[in-house]
């Protein structure tokens, strides 16, 4: 029994049929990637997982309790964070301020009428963010403008303000999508570093090979909105079906 | 000290020093010099420079942090004094129960409109309140004031809730029923606090120079000192911080596990909180309430004033209250008369080109400069008034920085 | 019966120039997206147009009359109008009389120069600011239009007729085979409706069979797409702002008979022409359209004796009112797209 169970999800849209029948089963504290050539329906699929769709068929479990049907702060309160494809982070507030609100949400709660008490005045949280922040070598830039960063330390942020709601589940949309080289080899070396370090299961959708490899323990191929194999990393690079439906061009 | 941090600390020492010496600040000319026109001294525009004052800081927590643009906060207004007219009319003249009632029922109206509103956002979310203001409007004018007295005809209600056109007044038929109904004089009773009457004031002769200090303006500017403290505390709160975030990025907001509706329904209450305060103040300073006090142009006044002093800002609001009454207030004052006598020493021809410049700007055509200098800040400063000092403060430092320069090559550029 | 019929020509004029006015937003919205607040400005423009041009055709100059005096045996004058002089008398008294509808020609290029300098010298910089700065800076630009108007025209309404033959009233009730004098109905109120009916066709017509109109329609639905395929749409916007500006300003000329201009009737307007474009759904030309006459009309019903006594004030309210209940049960309103200004 996986941490995320996924069972015979499908959707349409109006005469496309994005899911149909998606059964997939997460394992605990495992890094599983799902990759697939564009329209496979992956997004629509991370979509569903994290309340912003609601699928027409099937259910989807996450530690036992459904998520279909709540919506996604509640999902997100359940253990699920997300990293989007491009860094979705508060650009008008500072890089600390950034760090702070997770903090806040993981000791509050959904929402918290905390009015009066300043910011600066509660210890533990800023202690929390502060420490991610160092975590995360994003301490000397707390005072910056979170807009004015980098792509690369967005991403970072982005990332640490997930890991500080201490998730059990992360899901990455394509992380190094349109990123330098450097910035994703920075981006695997530190999600590898999250993996080992911490009690955590990722599930990733990316369409860097370099990355899968580099980083998944399973990986599901998705075509046409269903899975195609399931599989470890080594048996996937030689599938032939695989090679057929999405590494045709590269392999030849 | 009060909790704050010494840079905030600083600033409301600030107001609160203009708060407390606007009688003297504001009426820097001695009586009877051609200058005295432009003193703004007087009680009843300093009551209006705070009252205002307290609705802008209040639309400013839910424009200035969340972006929310509502255009129907001035229906809070208008249910604030009515409620406190209610109060003077069925219980008595004491101001505290009337700002209470005029507080409570603006935030019901607040939870209701806000709930409904704020399931939209964007422009629908604008064009929602100004529906709302408008339908309170419409209902105060007319619906509201309909004869609604019962058999017994005490004649309380004989214009309905809202006295329709003419505006809700007191009556010495009013029951009054904890004060007394009317004045051993037999007048009707004004608004007081504990017996101290609002309209109260002396008069401090220095020289030729009268300065006035009114009970009803001090009672109003303590409130406005409070009300701007507390707002003070709730920009700096984890509150204000949601709020921002709201404003930045709801998408992000969400999947950070944070419900972003009652967060914005928070603030749209505390805001319309404090329209209604400002409207029982008024009504607590001349106690008489109209339907034009919900009007959509009276909503767009406190967005004018918001804007221009700096939405997000905490002084601003402040600022562009006083900028906009003063202006409205004092520049419509000037005539063309006055003009000429100002630039007489001019040779004839000149006088007249300079007056007829001028004169479009000012008198009744202030309102043509307000929109020009508002026009200005939203495409130059958006970040209104302080932006503006802010970026002068600026300069005149990168000045002196430059002056500074031989000596300081050693620093490091951090 | 016969109240029901009156009520609702009653409020075709007003759902016309509530039509024309949405008609106008919502090209802007739709083409440029941009929530222009000053577009109720533009209708005051508009009815100002005719104002200045019929006070052009009845500028006069004053000649001694060698015959008269005046009670005091001074000189009397004759006042003669310059139009007369030049057209003759009978076509001079011609043009002064219809004079309102003349002014379209007048208001026509000035409505467009003006929607022109305004898109190109301040619009165009808000492109890509956030919406509620455009609705402050539109806004802004509204206070600053009705002031210089009430600069230059004084605060009070200016009574602007029609021409005569347009003056008197037409009994729809007898022509229908209703009792006569029951349901009469002004004919310029007819011409209004008439003209404003061309005028959408118009809109329409351009937008559908021209390819101008194409390229413009393309580019409501997918901006980025027409920009790729090289074709200058920016330019073509600009024209479309000045035909939304022309629209609007025309729908004020032909208005000023029906109610005296004044400098704040555009912003009477704006607010629930705004009301009807949300109503319609952002975006959509039919509609604005279609909201426009049918909230005129429904004003007009919720007005009549029977209704008021059923519900006191509803005449207020009908329209914010069915604004609420529709915005919250039909977000995209009558006829608009999925998630049009939603963020």
């Amino acid at each position: 029994m996986g941490i995320l169970e996924v069972k015979g999800v499908g959707k349409r849209f109006g005469g496309l049929q994005a899911l149909g029948d998606v059964n997939l089963s997460v394992a605990e504290n495992s890094c599983h990637a799902i990759i697939g050539p564009n329209g496979a329906g992956k997004s629509t699929l991370l979509n569903c997982l994290i309340g912003k769709l609601i699928p027409d068929t099937g259910s989807v479990t996450f530690e036992g309790q459904s998520v279909l049907g709540r919506s996604p702060h509640e999902i997100n309160q359940m253990g699920i964070s997300r990293v989007f494809q491009t860094p979705e982070i508060f650009a008008d507030l500072s890089v600390l301020e950034n760090m702070l609100i997770p903090c806040f949400a993981k000791r509050d709660g959904s929402f918290e009428l905390n009015a009066i008490s300043a910011v600066r005045n509660q210890k533990d949280v800023q202690d929390k963010a502060m420490h991610m922040l160092e975590d995360m070598n994003l301490a000397d830039k707390r005072h910056m403008h979170a807009a004015s960063m980098s792509r690369g330390d967005k991403r970072r942020l982005e990332i640490a303000m997930c890991l500080a709601q201490e998730p059990r589940l992360l899901l990455l949309d394509e992380p190094t999508a349109g990123m330098a080289r450097a910035d994703t080899n920075n981006t695997i070396d530190l999600l590898k570093q999250i993996k080992e370090e911490r009690d955590i299961t990722i599930a990733i959708i990316e369409h860097d090979m370099h990355v899968v490899f580099s980083l998944a323990d399973r990986i599901t191929v998705l075509a046409q909105g269903t899975p195609l194999v399931e599989d470890t990393p080594d048996k996937i690079k030689g599938h032939p079906k695989v090679r057929e439906a999405y590494l045709g061009e590269s392999a030849d | 000290m009060f909790g704050l941090e010494k840079k905030d600390l600083r600033l409301l020492m600030f107001v609160a020093g203009l708060t407390l010496l606007a009688p003297f600040l504001l009426n820097p000319f001695p009586e009877g010099s051609a200058m005295a026109q432009f003193n703004a001294g007087y009680p009843d525009l300093m009551q209006r420079f705070v009252i205002f004052g307290i609705f802008a800081i209040g639309f400013n927590i839910l424009f200035g942090l969340t972006g929310y643009l509502s255009f129907g906060h001035a229906a809070f207004l208008g249910v604030g004094s009515y409620s406190a007219m209610w109060m003077f009319k069925l219980f008595g003249m004491n101001v505290i129960p009337a700002l209470g009632l005029a507080i409570a029922m603006s935030g019901l109206f607040a939870i209701v409109i806000g709930y409904v509103s704020l399931r939209r956002s964007g422009i629908y979310f604008s064009i929602l309140t100004l529906a709302f203001a408008m339908m309170s409007y419409a209902l105060a004018y007319s619906v509201l004031a309909t004869d609604m007295d019962g058999p017994d005809k005490q004649g309380l209600l004989q214009k309905g809730l809202t006295g329709g056109e003419t505006g809700l007044q007191l009556t010495l038929q009013d029951p009054r029923i904890l004060g007394a109904q009317t004045t051993e004089s037999g007048n009707i009773p004004v608004p007081s606090l504990f017996g101290v009457e609002m309209r109260s004031a002396t008069e401090l002769n220095l020289g030729d120079w009268v300065f006035t200090f009114s009970a009803g303006y001090y009672f109003s500017g303590v409130i406005m000192l409070l009300a701007f403290y507390l707002s003070i505390r709730i920009f700096r709160s984890p509150f204000g911080m949601m709020l921002r975030a709201v404003k930045s990025n709801q998408q992000r907001l969400t999947y950070t596990g944070l419900n972003p509706k009652p967060y914005t329904l928070a603030a749209f209450v505390i805001s319309g909180m404090y329209a209604g305060l400002a409207g029982g103040l008024m009504a607590a300073m001349d106690p008489l309430a109209g339907p034009e006090r919900m009007f959509w142009t009276a909503s767009g006044e406190v967005v004018l004033m918001t804007i221009l002093g700096g939405a997000g800002t905490l002084i601003g609001p402040v600022l562009g209250a006083g900028a906009i009454k003063y202006m409205e207030n004092i520049l419509s004052k000037i005539n063309s008369d006055i003009l000429h006598t100002w630039f007489a020493f001019l040779p004839d021809g000149l006088e007249n080109l300079i007056v007829g410049m001028i004169y479009p700007f000012i008198g009744k055509g202030w309102h043509l400069t307000l929109g020009i200098i508002f026009m200005l800040v939203v495409i130059f400063l958006p970040g209104g008034l302080v932006e503006g000092s802010q970026r002068i403060g600026r300069m005149f430092k990168r000045k002196q920085a430059d002056d500074d320069k031989p000596t300081a090559t050693t620093e490091p550029a951090e | 019966m016969e109240a029901i019929i009156l009520q609702i020509l009653n409020g075709l004029d007003k759902g016309s120039a509530y039509a024309l006015i949405a008609l106008g937003l919502t090209l802007i919205f739709g083409t440029l997206g941009v929530v222009n607040f000053a577009h109720g400005a533009l209708f005051m423009m508009g009815a100002f147009c005719a104002v200045t041009f019929s006070n052009l055709l009845t500028l006069s100059y004053q000649s001694p009359e060698p015959t008269g005096t005046d009670f005091l045996g001074n000189p009397s004058y004759d006042d003669l109008f310059y139009v007369q002089q030049w057209f003759g008398e009978a076509a001079g008294a011609w043009m002064m009389d219809w004079a309102v509808p003349l002014s379209i020609l007048f208001a026509i290029p000035v409505m467009i120069s003006i929607g022109v300098i305004m898109e190109r010298g301040l619009i165009k910089h808000f492109y890509k600011r956030p919406h509620a700065d455009q609705i402050l800076v539109t806004f802004g630009l509204a206070i600053v239009l009705q002031e210089v108007i009430k600069y230059y025209y004084g605060a009070n309404p200016i009574p602007t007729p029609a021409p005569e033959v347009f003056r008197g009233s037409f009994d729809f009730g007898a022509a229908l085979g209703f009792d006569p004098n029951v349901i009469i109905y002004p004919y310029w109120r007819l011409v209004y409706f008439g003209f404003a009916a061309i005028i959408i066709a118009a809109v329409f017509a351009f937008l559908q069979f021209t390819t101008f109109g194409m390229v413009v329609r393309a580019g409501m639905a997918d901006r980025e797409t027409v920009g790729l395929l090289g074709i200058n749409i920016d330019r073509r916007f600009t024209i479309m702002f000045g035909i939304a500006a022309a629209v609007a300003g025309l729908a004020g000329v032909m208005y000023t008979p029906i109610n005296s201009p004044n400098y704040h009737m555009g912003m009477d307007f704006l607010v629930l022409s705004f009301v009807v474009v949300v109503v319609g759904g952002m975006g959509s030309l039919p509609g604005a359209v279609l909201a426009g006459f049918l909230l005129g009309i429904l004003e007009s019903l919720a007005s009549m004796s029977a209704v008021i006594d059923l519900i006191p004030g509803i005449n207020q309210v009908i329209i914010y009112l069915v604004a609420i209940i529709i915005l919250l049960t039909r977000p995209r309103g009558l006829m608009g797209r999925k998630g049009v200004m939603e963020e």
